[in-house]
């Protein structure tokens, strides 16, 4: 065989080992009083865009920190790219970049001290590796010598994934990147996202919002330490299995607690415009709209919808 | 027509050549809940925090309950309740000293404080969890703490800058329920946010771009104007126009 040929050929075998394996992952704290991760598996493919949702405590930020090499595993086994996490993890932080959920640039640095500083302790430079940083930095650039405590929300993100990525990682683990984030910066640090996929990037993003979530390849939903579900959006969505009703009338709060107290309701959440509803057992659309005018309501409004992401996750977590 | 609660009239701020707000004006009425929304570096955490008395504007004037918020700064103070952004609890301070102690600053008496500690402890199921450090609760815990430490001493007019970020759906919704259950007292609640379906939850809402008001109206009265769907389309066609750099 050419040499060619076999770079062709670990290429493909690479392309083809997943990035990420986790088996019966364990993490405790404070003596094995507090259990952040209680026995998880994963696998994440290469190239693959991961979303990672749960509510605080979940155990997602010591997920991403054990991923990062930043802290130990009490049990199991993790590999990224092919290395353990306990004992290559010199190698493994030469190619993984970890964004915190905390702004972790330095403030009183400019925008390109900042980066100039990530590249150099990773001993390169802004230039070597421009081309998969330019992007984002010519969006940057007229800010270039403003500290970076300076910088709007938005910015500052965009600066930190910048930093993320200057030494060219091949797996990115983000913890949150656009909390705090306007919906437009959102917007934008998303598109950046995509194009860092459409290169073949291996990203696992942490995110409180499902309009985020949707936009991956899969969504792993944790709680308590332990992976309730993982699967495509689409087959999320499909798997919410009972009908699900938007409903509006012209006194919201109230309409809330009043579907509530409806007796075969489930779960009912408000949902911006509408509220989201469930019930027990199929019922009579007339039937609820007598119940909800007995109340006092008027420009009552009943729908039944597709769920969300969002619906999905309160459902798992609400039962 | 009553007075309004917030009356803000060509409130302005600049910061050396940058005009951070330009000449806002608009009324907040009793007992509504008032969204303020718009992109960072939009002005809108500079503009709450002059309406609040944290910052002195440039030109410009802020009443709030019929007070000069210039001049008569302790007494708005003394009837409005404030929750910042970041975190405004003590982390080392147990639930029970973080309640006393914003009591203490108000004024408010042993016996007064008791009941407070007894109502919040149950409408938050955190009896067991009265006399734990802050540091260890789940952080939609601990903002759902603050915002009624914010309002423990009845204030006519609360502000809440982002009190939902990084907080989880379920945490989110329930942190709207204490919203709307402080509004239906007549507390008047002044509210920024990044998520658009929380926009509908508010009375009206008010969107800056570029440090001025590019619409204030009710929610479904925007979206009709605007011929959009959703809340979030309406703020992405607005905010999206923004010209200014950061």
């Amino acid at each position: 065989m050419t040499d060619k040929l076999k770079l062709g050929c670990m290429e493909k075998l690479i392309s083809r080992a997943p990035a990420v394996k986790i088996q019966q992952l364990r993490k405790t704290y404070e003596n094995d009083t507090v259990l952040a991760i209680k026995g998880l598996d994963l696998t994440v493919g290469s190239g693959e865009l991961l979303a990672l949702i749960g509510p605080d405590g979940a155990g997602k930020t010591s997920l991403f920190r054990i991923l990062a090499t930043l802290i130990l595993p009490d049990g199991g086994q993790v590999e990224v790219l092919s290395y353990d996490v306990v004992k290559d993890f010199q190698s493994l932080r030469l190619i993984t970049g970890y964004m915190p959920g905390r702004f972790a640039l330095y403030q009183d640095l400019t925008v390109l001290e900042n980066l100039s500083f990530f590249a150099t302790v990773f001993n390169t430079s802004i230039e070597a590796n421009y081309d998969i940083i330019r992007d984002i930095y010519v969006q940057l650039e007229p800010f270039k010598h403003r500290r970076a405590s300076q910088l709007s929300g938005g910015m500052k993100q965009k600066l930190a994934l910048c930093c993320t990525l200057v030494h060219k990682p091949s797996i990115l683990l983000l913890d949150e990147p656009t909390t705090g984030v306007d919906p437009v910066s959102r917007q934008e640090f998303w598109d950046i996202l995509d194009k860092l996929k459409a290169d073949g990037m291996t990203m696992i993003v942490s995110t409180p919002y499902m309009d985020e979530a949707r936009r991956c390849d899969r969504i792993a939903m944790m709680n308590r330490g332990e992976l309730l579900d993982i699967s495509t959006p689409e087959a999320l969505i499909d798997g919410f299995g009972k009908p699900l009703y938007a409903i509006q009338s012209d006194r919201m709060f109230a309409l809330l607690q009043d579907l509530r107290k409806y007796p075969v309701t489930d779960t009912c959440f408000a949902f911006g415009e509408a509220h989201h509803v469930t019930f027990k057992k199929s019922i009579q659309v007339d039937d609820l709209r007598g119940y909800l005018q007995m109340q006092g309501h008027h420009h009552v409004d009943i729908a039944q919808i597709q769920p969300t992401v969002e619906d999905c996750f309160m459902d798992q977590l609400a039962s | 027509m009553e007075t309004p609660v917030i009356q803000v009239r060509e409130l302005t701020k600049k910061f050396g050549h940058f005009t951070a707000v330009d000449h806002i004006s608009f009324d907040v009425h009793q007992g509504e809940i008032f969204g303020f929304l718009g992109a960072n570096g939009a002005g809108k955490t500079t503009a709450m925090r002059m309406i609040c008395g944290l910052l002195t504007p440039t030109s410009g004037k802020v009443d709030v309950l019929g007070l000069n918020i210039a001049t008569q700064t302790d007494a708005v103070k003394r009837q409005i309740g404030y929750m910042s952004q970041k975190f405004s609890l003590y982390d080392g301070l147990t639930v029970r000293e973080n309640v006393t102690f914003y009591g203490g600053i108000y004024g408010m008496g042993k016996d007064q404080l008791k009941l407070k500690i007894a109502e919040l402890a149950e409408k938050l199921g955190l009896e067991d969890k009265i006399d734990h450090q802050v540091s260890s609760l789940p952080l939609g815990w601990k903002q759902k703490l603050a915002f009624l430490v914010a309002i423990q001493h009845d204030p006519k007019v609360v502000f809440l800058d982002e009190p939902t970020g990084g907080v989880d759906p379920i945490t989110r919704r329930q942190f709207w329920e204490l919203i709307y259950e402080a509004a239906e007292r007549g507390i008047t609640v002044f509210v920024t946010t990044h998520y658009m379906d929380e926009a509908e939850y508010c009375d009206r809402v008010c969107i800056m771009v570029d440090g001025s008001v590019a619409a204030l109206d009710r929610p479904e009265n925007l979206r009709h104007k605007m011929g959009k769907e959703t809340m979030h389309e309406v703020f992405y066609q607005l905010a999206r126009a923004a010209q200014r750099q950061e």
